[in-house]
C-alpha cells in the first residue's frame, strides 16, 4: 500500500538504511511514517498486532536493537541505522523454532493469539538482558503486555521453561 | 467389538493453531489485503442523544484518496439490524441514540485517510433530551427514549413466581436484604472489530470478519443489502478474542463495510480502533438488583424476592436474553421454595449492552452470593456451612422447577475448594499483619448450557467430516474458535469417533457456506453443540471404516473377530493396520467418505408466564474460595490466591480447560477489583487501557484448579459446557473475603480503594461512636 499522500507533502523523506530481520533494507520513506505501519503495511510484516495504538497493551511490541519497543509509538526514523527485529525474525539459533515460541505452545500459553507476538518479544528482549530472570523479573517485565485469554499463568511458566531451557543449552550461552 | 478406551478425548494435545500464532503467522481481519480494496472509518455521534439536520462531507472531500461517504440512504435492503428486534438501525436517518453510535461512514484510499476525512465530516444536530440512569428510565415521568415492550423504556421483562413468598417472609426466623450494584465491563479481546467486504460479481457479498457468530453476520449483512443468504459467504477470520463482545456486534461492523463495498464495487475493509471499540461496540450491561432472602430457624431456605434491573443503552440488541439467563439463576443454586422475581431491560442514551462471558449472570450472582453470606452471618453459621445445607443436588429442583440430572456436583465442589483451600482453619483466623488484613470468601454458581428456552430455536448445530484419499481429514464446523480452544477440541473429538491421529485431523475456521446456520458460538454450547454434531457427522464413517477394518486385518491372518481400536491404529490378535490405510482401502472400495452431522439440543419446557420449566438442558458448576490481603490503610485488595473447583461434565483437553479457566478467574477478578468504565454526561470518559485499567501479571492470583466431573450422557463424549463459569463466581467470592479480613461488606463493583477505605472508616468510627 502507498504511503499517506498528505505526509510525503508535509513531511521530509527519510533515506532509510537499517537491518530489518537480519536484512538490509534501503528505502526512502515519509520521515514521519508511523513505525507499525511501515512494518505492517509497507513491509507486510503482520505479525506485528496493533491492540490499541498508544502504547498501553504491547501487542506492537518489536526489537530494536535488542530492546522491545512499542513501534505504535515511533516513526521510521527512529529505526535508521540500527536493527529491528519483529516476531517473523525470531528464531531459534538453529533456525527451527525459539525455545520461547516451542515452549508458548507445548505448555499452553496462547489461546487467541493476538498478543502473543508482542509477549515473545518482551520475553526475549529480557532473557536476552537477564538470561537468569526471576519469576518476578518476567511478571515485571510483562506488565505491559495484555492479555485477555490466559490469565497469565501459563504464560509465565513457559517462559521460565524456555529460560531454563536456555540456560541449559550451549547454543544460546556462546551467544551472550 | 470391545469397549473402546478412550485415545483422544481427556488428553492435553497441544493447539492446532498455536505454532502459526507462536510464529506471528496467523491470518486475522487486519492482516488480510486484497486487489483494489479501500477503507471505510465511522463518523461518530458526538452527544448522547440527538436529532440529525444534516451531515456533510465538504472538508472531508479535500482529503487526498477521499472516495466517499456512506450515509443510510445508501442502504439497499432493510434499514434495520435483524437482532432479536429491529430497533437499531444500520445507519440512523433522524435520531442517533448515544455518544459513540455510527452516523456515517468514508471510504478512501488508505486507512489513515479514511480516518481522518471521517473526523472532518460534519454533522448539524440539536441535542434531545437523554437518560443516564437505568432506575431513572423506568419512572413514569421519564421521557420515551427507547423500549420494545409496552412498558416505557423497557426492553424485556421476565418474572419468575413459585409458592407463597410472602407467607415464606411473615413466617421466617431470619430475613436479610440488600441492594447491589456493578458497572459495565469492557471485553479487553486483544484484536479490536473489524471487517473486510468483498462485492461478488453475482451481487453477492463475501465476508471476512473476526466474530464468533458468523451466522449473526449472515443475518446482518444479507438484511442491510437486500440480497438472499445463497449470495452471503462469511468466512471466519483468526478472532483474536471474544468473551461475547464478538457475538451480536461483529454483524453490524460487516454490515457497515457491505454497505460501503456495494457502494464503491471494490473490497472495503473496516477496523476498529481501540477508542471507537469501547464507544461503540458492546459491553457487560451494569446491573442492579435488590434481593431479599428467608430462612427458616434451621438454617433452611424458605424465600426469595429479586428485583434485577439491567442498564441496557440506546438499542436491545440482545438484552432479552441476556436478562433471560440472568432472571433464570438469579436466587442462586439453592433449594428455595418461595420466590417471587422480577427483572427489566431498561433503555438509558448510552452504549448498547450485550454478550459478556458469564450473560446476566455475573452481576446477580455477586448480589445473591454477597447477600448469602450476610444471611449465614445473621444466623451463626459458616458460610460453607450454609451452603452444604442448602445448595442444590441431583435430583432437587431450580428456581423455575426444573429437576436436575444427576450431572451435578455442585456440593462436591464446595467440599473441594473447603478442603484445598484450608477454609476450616482460615475462616475464623482473621489474620493482620499491621495494617494488612488477610480473609477469605466463598461463592458458588450454577450455569445453563447452550442457549436455554430463550433462544431454543437457535439451538442446533451443523458439521461435516470429509476423510480425503490420502487418509487425512477435514473437519468443517459452524461454531468458531476465538481463542478457547476449540479448533483442537474439535479435532479430539472426531479423531476420538473416527480413530484417526490427531497429526491427519485438520478443523477448519467457519466458512458459513460450507456449514448451515449453527447457532452462536456463545453460552458455553461450542463443545457441547459442534461436538454432538462432529460425532453424528462422524458416526456413519466410523462404521463404514471399522467395517473395512475389520475385513482387513482378517485378510492379513486376524481370526478372533475381536478388533481394538486405539490411538489411530486398528489391532486384531497382535495384527494391525494404520487409520490411513484403512481410509485408502475405503476409497479404493468407492465408499462414501463424507459425512454431514446435525445436532439439535433437546427441548426445554420453561414457561414465561410463570417463569416455571426447564430453562436449559444442563448445568455447569463452580465453587470459588478466594483469599484476599487487604490493606486497611488504603482501602486496597490484592486477591492472593483463588481455589476453583467446577463440574463441567467430560473435560476434553486439561491443558485447554486449566487455561481458559485460568482466563476466567483473572476476567473476573480485574472485572472485581479494577475495571470502571465512566460516563460523565452521556459521554464515555476513559475509553483506553491506560485509564480503564485491566488486570496485568503482577495483579495475577494463585490459581488452584480442581475438576470433578460429573459426565452428562447428552454432552460429546459426556462433555458440558466451560466457558464461563470461571468468570461468574470470582466477583463475590472477593467481596466475601473483603468482608472476612476486615469486617466490612462493599456492595457495588468494582470493589475499589476508596470504597473499602470509606467502609472500614466508617467502622471504626461507629465503633468509637459506641
Amino acid at each position: 500500500m502507498p504511503c499517506n499522500e498528505t505526509m510525503k507533502k508535509d513531511f521530509s523523506v527519510l533515506h532509510l538504511d537499517c537491518t530489518v530481520n537480519g536484512k538490509h533494507i534501503q528505502r526512502d520513506v515519509p520521515s514521519n511514517r508511523a513505525l507499525l505501519d511501515f512494518i505492517r503495511l509497507d513491509l507486510g510484516l503482520t505479525g506485528t498486532k496493533e491492540g490499541c495504538g498508544e502504547g498501553e497493551c504491547g501487542a506492537c511490541l518489536v526489537l530494536l536493537n535488542g530492546r522491545a519497543v512499542n513501534s505504535c509509538l515511533m516513526t521510521v526514523s527512529h529505526i535508521q541505522g540500527k536493527e529491528l527485529v519483529t516476531i517473523e525474525g525470531i528464531r531459534g539459533r538453529k533456525g527451527g523454532l525459539h525455545p520461547l515460541q516451542e515452549t508458548f505452545m507445548k505448555e499452553g500459553a496462547i489461546q487467541c493469539g493476538f498478543c502473543t507476538p508482542g509477549i515473545i518479544i518482551a520475553s526475549e528482549a529480557l532473557l536476552r538482558r537477564k538470561p537468569d530472570a526471576t519469576l518476578e523479573d518476567i511478571k515485571l517485565e510483562l506488565t505491559g503486555n495484555l492479555c485477555r485469554c490466559t490469565g497469565y499463568e501459563k504464560v509465565l511458566s513457559a517462559v521460565e521453561t524456555a529460560r531454563d531451557k536456555m540456560a541449559a543449552d550451549p547454543d544460546y550461552k556462546e551467544a551472550e | 467389538m470391545e469397549e473402546q478406551k478412550l485415545s483422544f478425548v481427556g488428553k492435553s494435545f497441544e493447539r492446532k493453531d498455536g505454532l502459526i500464532k507462536a510464529e506471528g503467522r496467523a491470518m486475522y481481519a487486519a492482516d488480510r489485503e486484497f486487489a483494489r480494496m479501500l477503507y471505510a472509518a465511522a463518523v461518530r455521534n458526538p452527544r448522547p442523544r440527538i436529532k440529525i439536520l444534516g451531515i456533510s462531507d465538504e472538508k472531508a472531500k479535500k482529503v487526498p484518496g477521499y472516495v466517499t461517504l456512506v450515509t443510510y440512504k445508501d442502504i439497499k435492503g432493510q434499514n434495520a439490524w435483524p437482532v432479536l428486534d429491529l430497533d437499531y438501525p444500520f445507519l440512523p436517518e433522524k435520531i442517533a441514540r448515544f455518544a459513540g453510535e455510527t452516523v456515517a461512514l468514508v471510504v478512501a484510499e488508505t486507512q489513515r485517510a479514511a480516518k481522518k476525512a471521517a473526523s472532518l465530516v460534519e454533522i448539524e444536530y440539536e441535542e434531545l433530551p437523554n437518560i443516564q440512569d437505568p432506575l431513572e428510565a423506568l419512572k413514569p415521568d421519564a421521557p420515551e427514549i427507547g423500549g420494545t415492550t409496552d412498558m416505557k423504556n423497557v426492553y424485556a421483562h421476565f418474572t419468575i413466581q413459585k409458592g407463597d413468598v410472602d407467607k415464606a417472609f411473615e413466617e421466617a426466623a431470619y430475613k436479610v436484604e440488600g441492594t447491589f450494584k456493578t458497572n459495565y465491563q469492557v471485553h479487553g479481546y486483544l484484536e479490536t472489530q473489524g471487517s473486510i467486504a468483498i462485492p461478488e460479481t453475482d451481487g453477492g457479498m463475501t465476508i471476512h470478519s473476526t466474530t464468533q457468530c458468523p451466522y449473526y453476520v449472515v443475518d446482518g449483512v444479507a438484511a442491510a443489502l437486500g440480497i438472499t443468504y445463497n449470495k452471503v459467504k462469511v468466512i471466519q477470520t483468526v478472532t483474536g478474542g471474544g468473551f461475547g463482545g464478538k457475538e451480536e456486534v461483529p454483524a453490524l461492523v460487516a454490515a457497515h463495510a457491505a454497505i460501503c463495498a456495494a457502494k464503491v464495487g471494490r473490497p472495503v475493509k473496516l477496523i476498529y480502533s481501540r477508542k471507537e471499540d469501547f464507544q461503540c461496540m458492546s459491553k457487560r450491561h451494569p446491573g442492579w438488583a435488590h434481593i431479599e432472602y428467608s430462612a427458616d430457624k434451621e438454617g433452611h431456605l424458605t424465600g426469595c424476592r429479586v428485583k434485577y434491573v439491567l442498564d441496557a443503552g440506546a438499542y436491545s440488541t440482545i438484552t432479552a436474553i441476556v436478562l433471560f439467563r440472568g432472571t433464570v439463576h438469579s436466587t442462586g443454586p439453592y433449594k428455595i421454595p418461595n420466590i417471587d422475581v422480577k427483572t427489566f431491560g431498561a433503555a438509558t442514551s448510552k452504549v448498547p449492552c450485550g454478550a459478556f462471558r458469564g450473560f446476566g449472570q455475573p452481576q446477580i450472582n455477586f448480589a445473591q452470593e454477597s447477600l448469602i453470606d450476610e444471611l449465614a452471618a445473621k444466623i451463626g453459621m459458616d458460610p460453607v456451612e450454609f451452603r452444604l445445607k442448602n445448595l442444590l443436588n441431583p435430583g432437587e429442583m431450580t428456581a423455575t422447577g426444573q429437576k436436575l440430572t444427576s450431572s451435578c456436583g455442585l456440593s462436591e465442589l464446595v467440599e473441594a475448594v473447603r478442603k484445598k483451600s484450608g477454609w476450616d482453619k482460615k475462616v475464623n483466623l482473621h489474620e493482620k499483619k499491621g495494617h494488612i488484613a488477610k480473609g477469605i470468601g466463598i461463592s458458588t454458581c450454577y450455569y445453563g448450557v447452550g442457549l436455554g428456552a430463550k433462544g431454543r430455536f437457535l439451538d442446533r448445530a451443523g458439521a461435516m467430516v470429509n476423510i480425503y484419499k490420502d487418509g487425512s481429514v477435514g473437519v468443517s464446523v459452524g461454531n468458531a474458535e476465538m481463542g478457547q480452544g476449540a479448533l483442537t477440541v474439535f479435532a479430539q473429538i472426531a479423531s476420538e469417533t473416527l480413530n484417526a491421529p490427531m497429526e491427519l485431523v485438520k478443523t477448519e475456521e467457519v466458512d458459513s457456506s460450507k456449514v448451515p446456520d449453527s447457532g452462536p458460538t456463545v453460552a458455553s454450547r461450542g463443545t457441547l453443540m459442534g461436538g454432538n454434531a462432529i460425532i453424528e457427522a462422524a458416526k456413519p464413517l466410523r462404521e463404514r471404516l471399522f467395517k473395512v477394518a475389520l475385513d482387513m486385518l482378517i485378510d492379513k491372518g486376524g481370526t478372533s473377530g475381536k478388533m481394538i481400536a486405539h490411538d489411530g491404529v486398528f489391532e486384531m490378535d497382535g495384527i494391525t493396520v494404520s487409520f490411513t490405510d484403512v481410509a485408502k482401502e475405503g476409497w479404493n472400495r468407492r465408499l462414501k467418505m463424507c459425512e454431514e452431522g446435525w445436532y439439535v439440543a433437546p427441548h426445554v419446557s420453561f414457561r414465561l408466564d410463570n417463569g416455571q420449566g426447564d430453562a436449559y438442558v444442563v448445568y455447569s458448576y463452580s465453587a470459588d474460595i478466594a483469599e484476599v490481603s487487604v490493606d486497611t490503610q488504603t482501602g486496597v485488595t490484592k486477591v492472593d490466591k483463588i481455589w476453583a473447583a467446577y463440574d463441567v461434565g467430560r473435560i476434553v483437553n486439561p491443558m485447554l480447560a486449566t487455561g481458559q479457566a485460568q482466563g476466567g478467574i483473572l476476567q473476573g477478578m480485574s472485572w472485581s477489583l479494577f475495571e470502571n468504565l465512566q460516563y460523565k454526561n452521556g459521554i464515555m470518559v476513559n475509553p483506553n487501557f491506560t485509564d480503564y485499567v485491566c488486570a496485568t501479571t503482577k495483579d495475577k492470583p494463585e490459581y488452584d484448579i480442581t475438576f470433578i466431573e460429573k459426565l452428562y450422557d447428552e454432552g460429546p463424549y459426556q462433555a458440558k459446557g466451560m466457558g464461563e463459569v470461571p468468570l461468574i463466581g470470582v466477583a463475590p467470592a472477593v467481596a466475601n473475603a473483603i468482608k472476612n479480613a476486615c469486617g466490612v461488606r462493599i456492595d457495588s463493583v468494582p470493589l475499589l480503594p476508596e470504597k473499602v477505605w470509606r467502609a472500614i472508616k466508617q467502622k471504626n468510627a461507629a465503633k468509637e461512636a459506641k
